[in-house]
């Protein structure tokens, strides 16, 4: 009985994590065109088109290319903390998208902490970034690796803050039950400042532009991974475009309603949502120059974090007086 | 180390804004030869506490090609090819340049057409570096989108100067005494047009660069080179214009037909690298002016003397002779022994003097301040080194 069990957990655990791993590959395969096309539609241009219809193959063409080429460790590089960052950057990933409620009956794991630990999870992912950075010995390195962290802490305080506001009007951290709390109307109306903070703070947590500032690469080359080349430089790109999709899910899961929707299926409703903030944020990408890093610092400590604690407290006021 | 100068015009914004109590370790970045937004190969050699900069060292030579030595063994003619690949951003303006001085030092009468042709490809050009400067400048503070836009209009001008040169960057269209071919009237189709869309676009280019709250917090009061510094370094072209000093020397000292023609200087007062943004994008405006009416008063005729010299003998004696690039005043010291060879051609080129000013002015600021005041100055290295 027992080891019936626990094969069965160790069978429905392993098949997890290969359906995560595969949507993860494909989304960031998916995400790598959409940006390609989207950036090459902002600028007039066409993007990829020869590999597959309208170039949908050429980034796997990319990635099949990065799979060939040679990894290269420099020669003074902390070799421990150079291999395993970009392990430590990919693995929270894997995680956190195991924790959102793509359906009604769709979620892989359904904690009751779960908002929390997609938070937490998202700070490790900080951890291998500082250790690529501190690992590669390259000043270029260490310096994208220092903003990273600073920006990271920065950033996360009013991210957590606009989502513990959420909470407070789910009554709940368990994340489908934030959701079905939305079955009627999303929090986005409720919180139309937090939704506003959590998602200049979720740009800045994925470090793109404008507040690609870690790895910008007219100052500080490719910043914390510019050691890196082939699969390696691979992965930190796949943990890169599978943070948006997280970020966008959380967004998704506390503002927007998660699957619901009328007439088409939850998950359909689900991924349409994720995948237009993603959008969102690539035409912030291909719009916007880039802050400098003092302003970006001063902008989340002077204005971001004041504006998501009042919200936090507002948010608390209001509910205490008028909820019975 | 050469060019080191103590920080003199450090603002106390600049200043308070990153604190003033000094870390205990402080270290050396090596910024180029080889880095994404050092244009061509400058070198800045920086002297770093955390992200504050405390000294810099520009490091220039990696370009270096020895024009102003090749000068000294060929004859004026041979020398002809070698200017446009000094600055190859403003290829037509240094090349026609050379052309008004030898010009000048034979004293050849160049015909009425081929001096209309002379301004309405120079400044051509002038607008088509001013446009890969606003591309590059905007790359380098992190908005991608607006280098493609510009290249599209810039693309436009090379067609344009491509179909009546034949070159597209390293033009060597003027001869003494005129220009290697006629144009026609699909050039000044074509130029009339080009006039009438960058019209239209340049409200485009303001709605998406001009206006942006991030581009302003990263141009506003950065990298202030003031009228004090600028003067004392010799810096010339927009970036003295930025400092309030109305200096043009299509103005100042007329060469070729320019007093014919209307134009403003445009100037701002506050020297940061906004102002020089702000009188780039005018001084398009203003060149599209000055095309807009050689177009419309370009007389027919001929290009060239009616007996164009075969042998060039300037008598011994020396001649300066200086244009308005698209970076700033460019000089020409020809010296001459009265044979065929120059004894000595030095080149005054703008970035040189520019860039020299970055000692006095980087100090303080942030990497990121870094490449964007270097950015706004619009160094061309080929044409620092020659």
């Amino acid at each position: 009985m027992f080891n019936q069990l626990f094969g069965n957990i160790w069978l429905v655990t392993l098949a997890s994590g290969a359906v995560i791993m595969g949507f993860l590959t494909v989304n960031a395969l998916f995400l790598v065109w959409l940006e390609r096309k989207l950036s090459a539609r902002f600028q007039r241009r066409l993007g990829p088109t020869e590999v597959g219809f309208a170039g949908t193959l050429q980034t796997l063409a990319d990635a099949v290319k990065l799979l060939g080429k040679q990894l290269i460790t420099p020669r003074n590089a902390d070799k421990p903390l150079y291999h395993l960052a970009p392990v430590i950057v990919f693995m929270p990933v894997v995680v956190g998208v195991s924790l959102f409620p793509i359906d009604r009956q769709l979620m892989f794991v359904d904690l009751n902490v779960g908002l929390v630990l997609v938070f937490a999870f998202a700070g490790i992912g900080f951890i291998g970034i500082f250790m690529a950075g501190w690992g590669s010995n390259n000043k270029y390195a260490l310096l994208g690796a220092m903003r990273a962290v600073a920006q990271n802490i920065a950033y996360e305080i009013p991210l957590i803050l606009s989502a513990l506001s959420v909470t407070l009007l789910a009554r709940s951290m368990k994340l489908s039950a934030i959701v079905e709390a939305q079955s009627t109307l999303p929090y986005l109306l409720f919180q139309p400042l937090g939704a506003a903070i959590y998602l200049i703070g979720a740009v800045a947590e994925t470090n793109r532009a404008p507040f690609d500032i870690p790895e910008a690469e007219s100052e500080l080359v490719a910043g914390f991974h510019s050691e890196y080349s082939g699969m390696r430089f691979a992965v930190f790109f796949l943990a890169e475009y599978s943070n948006m999709a997280i970020v966008s899910m959380v967004a998704t899961t506390l503002f927007l309603g998660g699957y619901h929707g009328p007439w088409l299926p939850g998950y359909v409703w689900f991924f349409i949502k994720v995948y237009g903030l993603i959008s969102l944020m690539m035409w912030f990408r291909w719009t916007f120059p880039r802050l400098r890093f003092d302003q970006l610092m001063s902008f989340a400590w002077t204005v971001l974090v004041p504006l998501s604690l009042a919200n936090l407290m507002g948010t608390a006021v209001v509910l205490k007086v008028f909820r019975r | 180390m050469p060019t080191r100068a103590k920080a003199g015009a450090v603002s106390e914004r600049q200043h308070s804004k990153l604190g003033d109590a000094p870390l205990p370790e402080t270290y050396h970045l090596n910024m180029g030869p080889q880095h994404p937004s050092m244009h061509g190969v400058l070198r800045l050699v920086l002297h770093l506490d955390g992200e504050r900069i405390l000294d810099v060292d520009p490091v220039i030579g990696y370009a270096h090609r020895a024009h102003e030595k090749m000068a000294e063994h060929r004859n004026y003619l041979m020398f002809l090819p070698n200017t446009s690949r000094v600055d190859y951003l403003s290829g037509m303006i240094y090349n026609l340049a050379y052309c008004q001085a030898v010009e000048k030092m034979l004293e050849i009468e160049v015909p009425e057409r081929a001096e209309y042709i002379r301004v309405i490809c120079s400044e051509l050009n002038r607008i088509s570096s001013h446009l890969l400067w606003f591309g590059t400048f905007l790359l380098d503070i992190g908005g991608i989108t607006p280098f493609l836009y510009a290249f599209d209009d810039r693309e436009q001008i090379l067609e344009i100067l491509d179909r009546v040169t034949g070159s597209r960057l390293t033009y060597c269209y003027g001869r003494f005494g005129g220009l290697t071919e006629d144009v026609d009237t699909t050039f000044l189709d074509q130029t009339r047009a080009f006039v009438k869309r960058l019209r239209e676009r340049l409200p485009e280019y303001h709605a998406l660069v001009t206006g942006n709250v991030i581009f302003r917090g990263r141009c506003e009061g950065v990298g202030v080179i003031d009228q004090h510094v600028a003067l004392a370094y010799g810096v010339t072209g927009p970036c003295l214009r930025a400092a309030g000093i109305a200096f043009d020397v299509r103005r100042a000292e007329p060469y070729g037909i320019y007093d014919r023609f209307e134009f403003d200087i445009p100037t701002e007062q506050s020297g940061d690298a906004l102002a020089r943004y702000k009188v780039r994008v005018a001084e398009i405006e203003q060149s599209l002016r000055i095309i807009e009416q050689a177009v419309a008063q370009i007389p027919d005729g001929p290009i060239m003397p009616d007996k164009p010299k075969k042998r060039f003998k300037p008598a011994a004696g020396e001649l300066y002779f200086a244009v308005e690039s698209a970076r700033g005043q460019f000089g020409i010291y020809i010296v001459s022994d009265g044979s065929e060879i120059p004894f000595r051609i030095k080149l005054r080129t703008p970035s040189f003097s520019n860039l020299a000013a970055m000692p006095a002015v980087l100090p303080q600021t942030t990497i990121a301040d870094t490449i964007a005041i270097v950015g706004s100055i619009d160094v061309v290295i080929p044409e620092i080194d020659r």
